[in-house]
């Protein structure tokens, strides 16, 4: 068969054009979407308010989460004509143009239909932390439990600030030696290596629960010199040999993720193992191990928490026994703000390191 | 006696044998190409050679001396052995400069001013002067393949191999790269380079090595095996080059 058989272009009917697409029945969801946002935020507003006894600022506050909820109208009507135009110009047979107006309508009408949406679960939110007459509100965001405890809170805070620190040098320093220990070659290597490996896998498997609970209590009655030790101390060391089985993996992966050419190249020129290890691979290894270790560092940080379970005064234990003192879970919550105000701008930040060698990866 | 002696190398990955046995004799300033289909072993006894790959049998000598097998110093070995990937290779976390001046400083231990005079020199020849500061990931494939040519040559190697350092670049950029090669050739370089460039390895080439799924199949100047070639596998894969429009 010669190639012209391959190709009928020519014998085949042309296709019909596509026609504009439908918008209004997008825009009458839309429409409906919005309406029911708009009311349940009216009647969010008004709880709000009266939970309140009227008071200025939540007055203020309702007025604008009711006005926020009425601009996804403005789309929605924008859709409405959208579709108009495109019904009158598909009438005076102008298809293409008809389908542009088309396009732009579905879009406008989809917006209002996505921020309408959002109107719902924002009102929907509020309802349920006000409905109960606030009972949501009541339980977990009492501001003068904050008052009362926010001192004390913080001041424990630091405490797990100070482990967090404390424990994440020695994890990057005793997770290199399980790393290079993992990594040693050959049959001299095997023994050093097996019981690397072993670590890794039990701390790995053991919950940091049980760990944090094993070496704070047990540590002083097996080894009576560290009963002189500060107990935060004994919560460190438990961090640290969880957290080192999960960045020698880190570090190990990190080595493994680098093109064997790049070891290849360098080899050929004469360089030993080591300088090669020195010169090429940790170099391009660190950049990727960053994330990684960033990522580990802030579960680290949330995990300080469980040295409350031992009797250290971190700040969950803290704000724990105020929820005791005053038989309300608001400064609980504060606790977890704690943690939110230190871990979101440092997961962003990871988010910008991934992004930043992505783009790079994509330039290169 | 030869200066690089291959003498019935075998290589295995897993049961896949790769090389079945090959030997070849490269003299002292002779170019040797090795052609063969994709999979026929040209990049594996490249590798060999410079023991990136470890034989399963048979020996390589150089200048006299056995490198295979245990107890050779091969940092020793890979300073007089220069190797010229396919992929380039080339560290992308250094500037030309100092991918060019990584092994002689480390290695050899020249101060790092010799160094750089020398990278100067080297890069100006291939034409790379201008871009002596410029990262890896900036370059065309074909300056970054004369950067790794030259980051070779700073090693002052006695001998070059060469594994398909054509293959991964645009038509175009193929020539710039050719002529270095060719420039290497006349200035008396031993090379054995694997290829799939015929019009060129018939130009630079003293012999002409044909591989066949890991053994040498027919071994001669290369007007015998371009224009006489005896064994009809031989026959085979030069006609499929010609239809395909590369020689």
């Amino acid at each position: 068969m010669s190639t012209p058989d391959l190709v009928e272009v020519e014998t085949l009917p042309a296709p019909p054009p596509s026609q504009p697409q439908r918008v209004t029945g997008v825009a009458v969801t839309a429409l409906v979407v919005d309406v029911v946002g708009i009311a349940l935020m009216v009647f969010a507003g008004l709880l709000l308010r009266d939970y309140n006894h009227g008071g200025i600022f939540s007055t203020i506050v309702a007025i604008i989460l009711v006005l926020g909820s009425l601009y996804p109208l403005w789309p929605t009507i924008q859709g409405f004509r959208g579709g108009a135009k495109r019904n009158r110009l598909l009438h005076n047979d102008e298809l293409v143009a008809a389908r542009r107006a088309s396009a732009r309508g579905r879009e406008d009408a989809t917006i209002g239909l996505g921020y309408g949406a959002a109107a719902i679960i924002v009102a929907g939110l509020l309802l349920l932390g006000l409905t109960n007459s606030g009972a949501v509100a009541e339980t977990f965001f009492r501001t003068d439990a904050w008052h009362q405890s926010f001192g004390e809170a913080i001041q424990a805070f630091w405490i797990n600030i100070w482990v967090a620190v404390v424990s994440f040098v020695l994890v990057l320093i005793f997770g290199l030696i399980l790393a290079i220990m993992r990594m040693l070659p050959g049959r001299a290597g095997a023994p050093l290596r097996l019981i690397a490996t072993v670590y890794c896998d039990v701390f790995r498997a053991v919950p940091a629960i049980v760990t944090v609970l094993l070496v704070v209590f047990g540590l002083p009655l097996a080894f009576t010199f560290t009963q002189r030790w500060n107990p935060a101390f004994m919560g460190v060391v438990a961090l640290t040999l969880t957290y080192s089985a999960y960045v020698a993996e880190v570090y190990r992966a990190g080595l493994a993720s680098i093109h064997p050419s790049q070891s290849a190249a360098a080899r050929s020129l004469g360089l030993s193992y080591a300088q090669t290890l020195r010169a090429v691979l940790v170099p391009q290894a660190v950049r990727r191990m960053v994330p990684p270790l960033m990522n580990d560092f802030i579960s680290l940080q949330k995990d300080t928490a469980l040295l409350s379970i031992a009797a250290i005064p971190e700040v969950l234990l803290v704000t724990k026994l105020w929820e005791s003192k005053l038989f309300n879970l608001s400064p609980v919550t504060l606790a977890a703000v704690f943690f939110i105000v230190i871990t979101i701008p440092q997961a962003r930040f990871v988010d910008h390191l991934i992004n930043r060698d992505a783009a790079k990866r994509a330039g290169g | 006696m030869s200066f690089l002696e291959i003498e019935d190398v075998r290589k295995s990955f897993g049961h896949n044998e790769v090389l079945k046995g090959v030997t070849l004799n490269v003299e002292r300033h002779e170019v040797v190409c090795l052609i063969g289909a994709s999979g026929s072993g040209k990049s594996t006894l490249l590798r060999c050679v410079n023991q990136l790959e470890q034989v399963n049998g048979g020996e390589i000598h150089i200048d006299g001396d056995t490198v295979t097998g245990a107890g050779v110093d091969l940092n020793k070995l890979r300073r007089d052995v220069g190797i010229v990937f396919q992929s380039y290779n080339l560290f992308p976390h250094m500037s030309v400069l100092e991918n060019v001046m990584l092994a002689p400083t480390r290695v050899v231990g020249i101060s790092k001013e010799e160094a750089k005079e020398k990278a100067m020199t080297l890069l100006t020849s291939v034409g790379m002067q201008d871009k002596s500061s410029a990262y890896p990931d900036m370059l065309s494939g074909g300056q970054q393949q004369r950067v790794a040519i030259v980051r070779a040559l700073a090693m002052e190697p006695r001998v070059m191999l060469l594994d398909e350092i054509t293959a991964a670049l645009d038509p175009e950029l193929v020539g710039d790269v050719l002529e270095i090669v060719r420039e290497l050739a006349h200035g008396g370089l031993t090379m054995l380079l694997a290829t799939h460039e015929m019009g060129f390895a018939r130009e630079v080439a003293s012999q002409v090595c044909f591989l066949d799924s890991g053994s040498i199949c027919e071994n001669g100047p290369p007007e015998q095996i371009f224009d006489n070639p005896t064994e009809p596998r031989t026959q085979q894969f030069l006609s499929r080059v010609v239809k395909s429009g590369r020689l």
